[in-house]
Formats: structure tokens, sequence, C-alpha cells
């Protein structure tokens, strides 16, 4: 974990060359990083403490770079965000989120925060308290606007890596979601136990060598970031594309537990439901669409981006199997989910 | 009530799975699911053919239904998306393609 203040030159007191010295806190959510930076060290404390092993050192290389191969359009390398700390009280006249898009840049507002962000420089401002909570919801907006563009999602599940598979478990609150983190054996690594972070494969590339894996060094295959200096993704494959992977979130739910920063391939999404039984049963197309539309968090009034998570969401349910898990809140559940090696099918035999 | 025209809305992502239509709103992302005989009318509104004639034509074609007694559901039903922003009404034809 480093914060790396800038260089401060002259002689000021030890409170001027606060007052003067920017920290910076990456934090990387779904293996991507936005820089955030700050003028209060103990603001930059606090948001090293909440987000744990999501917030690393600064990134250097945050200029936006050329798109990869598999980008439909201009992407960023990285993100930034400056917060400028007020005094704690209402920020703005919105009581719920409202995102617009105004003059080419999204303005994000809420009673405690208000946060404009120029998608095509990827860098952006908040206004807030010093809170960690504000800035979550502002990351959570800022990162469901990016998914959208790149075919992903936000979604309200718990997630969770089980021999190298990931499985969603998606409901209303109630449903389970936080019990089945908690029922979950040790070798089950629990990457959120609320928000759960969805993106479709990308290319990667060789975090060492620089260069797409398998392929020629061409200018249009150079890496979009050097992630090696993000240091929190050390593995990097060539991904199928189509397949959609989970990432591990800070966004908590009752547990108030952040999750571990993992990311696995998608075996499968199961609905929950409580019952006095285990069992798994089928869920025709439209029901596994409605309940997944239902829980994807999306707040901008965008019709395009509108349409493309909705597209995201149907070609998931086109590619990852889905299944209503009807379940007692017993460590029994987990007997049946990932343990064998062909992903959901395989691996759901109650017994 | 003068003849209605209705249109969809263009501010919105539909996709129909198992005959029910699901419908996501631009504005506010709220998911709507149609079954099958609004999945009928939402097909069929195109901005030129009226409602009356969608519920003779395609639902009364369809379901074992009163025609005016179809109507009035239908009318029900459009008014109800209209106010959701889904669904565009006219009193008149709409030029051009929905």
């Amino acid at each position: 974990m480093i914060v790396v203040p800038r260089t401060v030159h002259g002689n000021r007191t030890t409170a001027e060359n606060e007052l003067m010295t920017e920290h910076r806190v990456c934090i990387e959510i779904g293996g991507m990083p936005v820089l955030i930076r700050t003028g209060q060290s103990g603001f930059a404390k606090m948001l090293r403490d909440r987000y744990g092993a999501f917030a690393g050192p600064p990134l250097e290389n945050l200029a936006p770079v050329a798109p990869g191969p598999q980008s439909q359009g201009p992407t960023h390398a990285a993100f930034e965000l400056e917060v400028e700390l007020i005094p704690p009280g209402v920020v703005t006249d919105a009581e719920d989120v409202r995102v617009t898009a105004e003059g080419g840049r999204w303005v994000m507002e809420r009673g405690d925060f208000h946060a404009e962000w120029d998608e095509k420089r990827g860098q952006g401002w908040v206004r807030q308290s010093a809170n960690p909570y504000s800035l979550d919801s502002v990351l959570r907006i800022l990162h469901s606007l990016i998914l959208a563009r790149e075919g992903g999602f936000l979604v309200h599940a718990a997630s969770a890596i089980r021999k190298g598979q990931a499985f969603l478990f998606a409901g209303i609150s109630g449903t389970g979601k936080t019990t089945m983190c908690r029922l979950a054996p040790p070798d089950v690594a629990i990457l959120t136990d609320e928000i759960s972070y969805v993106r479709k494969g990308q290319n990667e590339y060789s975090a060492a060598k620089g260069q797409k894996s398998g392929s020629s060094n061409s200018r249009e295959e150079e890496p979009r970031v050097n992630r090696q200096t993000a240091g929190l993704h050390h593995e990097y494959k060539i991904q199928d594309s189509r397949r959609y992977e989970a990432f591990g979130t800070p966004f908590a739910g009752e547990l108030a537990l952040i999750g571990r920063n993992l990311r696995a391939p998608i075996a499968g999404l199961f609905l929950l439901a409580k019952g006095r039984e285990n069992r798994v049963e089928d869920v025709s197309h439209s029901d596994a669409a409605r309940a997944l539309l239902q829980n994807i968090l999306f707040f901008a009034t965008d019709a395009e981006l509108v349409q493309r998570v909705f597209q995201s969401a149907l070609d998931f349910l086109a590619r990852v199997p889905v299944r209503r898990l009807v379940f007692a809140p017993h460590p029994q559940v987990w007997k049946g989910i990932g343990v064998g090696s062909e992903g959901l099918d395989s691996g759901l035999a109650f017994q | 009530m003068s003849q209605l025209y209705p249109a969809r809305s263009k501010a919105i992502a539909a996709r129909k799975l198992d005959d029910e239509m699901m419908i996501m709103s631009a504005r506010d992302s709220t998911l709507f699911s149609l079954n099958d005989v609004g999945t009928i009318i939402w097909e069929a509104a195109d901005g030129r053919t009226p409602l009356a004639e969608i519920v003779t034509q395609k639902v009364c074609a369809e379901f074992d239904v009163e025609p005016g007694e179809a109507l009035k559901d239908a009318e029900s039903f459009v008014l109800e998306l209209a106010g959701h922003g889904i669904m565009l009404l006219s009193d008149a034809p709409q030029a051009g393609p929905s």
C-alpha cells in the first residue's frame, strides 16, 4: 500500500506542506484502476483502509492510449478522479442518485455528493465530505458506465470462486446472498456478498513483456495499461472474449466484508430462493432475463447505454447457465456447487 | 375516445423471450414485461395502425375476447405504457417507420 505525495518544494511548515500535497490512491476494481487524488492525507488513509486489497500503489502510466484490438471505440487506459473535500452537509438537492449526460460529460448527483466525469478523457472530480461512502457510490456509478460500454455490468448478487470457477447468487434483499456467503466453506473465495462485477472476457496482455501473448508486437497490440504497476493482478492469459468473468468488489452488504480481489470465469448464475431443502430448478429464458435485468445496477438516463446493458444481459444469459437455487440455511448447500469439473451443470448434485 | 395510434418509443431496449416481451426504459432503466396479449399490441404498434384495428385484426383473431371489452383493455394498456414513456400515442397516423 503506497500513497505517493507530490514533491513539495521550499521551506514550508508541515501544515503548509499538507495543504500543498496531493495524495494518490489507486483503487482497482474489475481490473480497472481509478486513481483518486486528494489533498488530505487523512482521507487518503481512510480510502486505503476502506478499500483494502483493492487500493494499490498509484499508476504512473495513466494517459489514455490507442484502443485495444477488442475495443469498439475509444477506451481508457486508466481513470482519474480528483476529490474535493468540503464540510459535511447537503451538497445537492438530489435525494436519489441522478446520472445525466450534459455537454459531453456525465453529471452524478446525490444529496451527499456532486461529481462530473469526462468519459473521453477518463477524468473527473467529486465534491463531497470526508467519508468513504459517497466515493463508494461514485465508483459504483462510474464502473457501471464504463462496463456498459465494454459489455459488462454490476449486478445485485453475491459471487464466489470455487475450483477456479465463479458462481453468482442473485436476488433481492432477504433471498439469501449474505447467507450463502456466511455458509461458504474454506475452499470458497468470496468475491462479494452484495454487488458482483461482471465483465466480458478481454484479450489480456503479458504484464512482464508488455505485449500480447502469442502475437506480434504491433502498435495496435500494445498493452492499454501497464498493469504491472498496479500490482493487483499478476496473472495474464489470453482470455476467450465470449466468456464472462466475475471480479471481486469492495462493495459489501450485510457481512460488511469487502470481497477478495480475485477474478474467474463465470460458470453459473443462481437465482436464490430460501426453502426447507436444497434443490436446483430449471429457469425459463424469460424468468432468467427478468431476474437478471431487475438486479442489474444502472443509474444513467441514456438510451444508448441502457440498450447496451440490456443486450449485454441477454448475451450473458446466452452463454452462462442459470438455475434457481432453493436452499435451506445450512452449509450443505455448498456441497453441490462448483465441485464438478465442468461447471454448474455437472457440479450440482445435491444429496 | 378518438382513434389512437400507438407507436413504440425508441428510447427503450426490448426483446421477445418465450412469448413475453421484455422492455427496458432508457428513461429510468425500469423493466417491463408484457404478457402475450400485450406483446401482440406492442409488436403491432407502428404508429400507423389504429389501436382499434390492432385489437380486431390481431388480438381478437388470436384470443376469444369480445372486441369492445378488448379495445377498452387495450386503451388502458397503451395509456399506462405511455405514462411510463415507452409508448407514444397520437390521434393521427405518424409518418415514417416507427
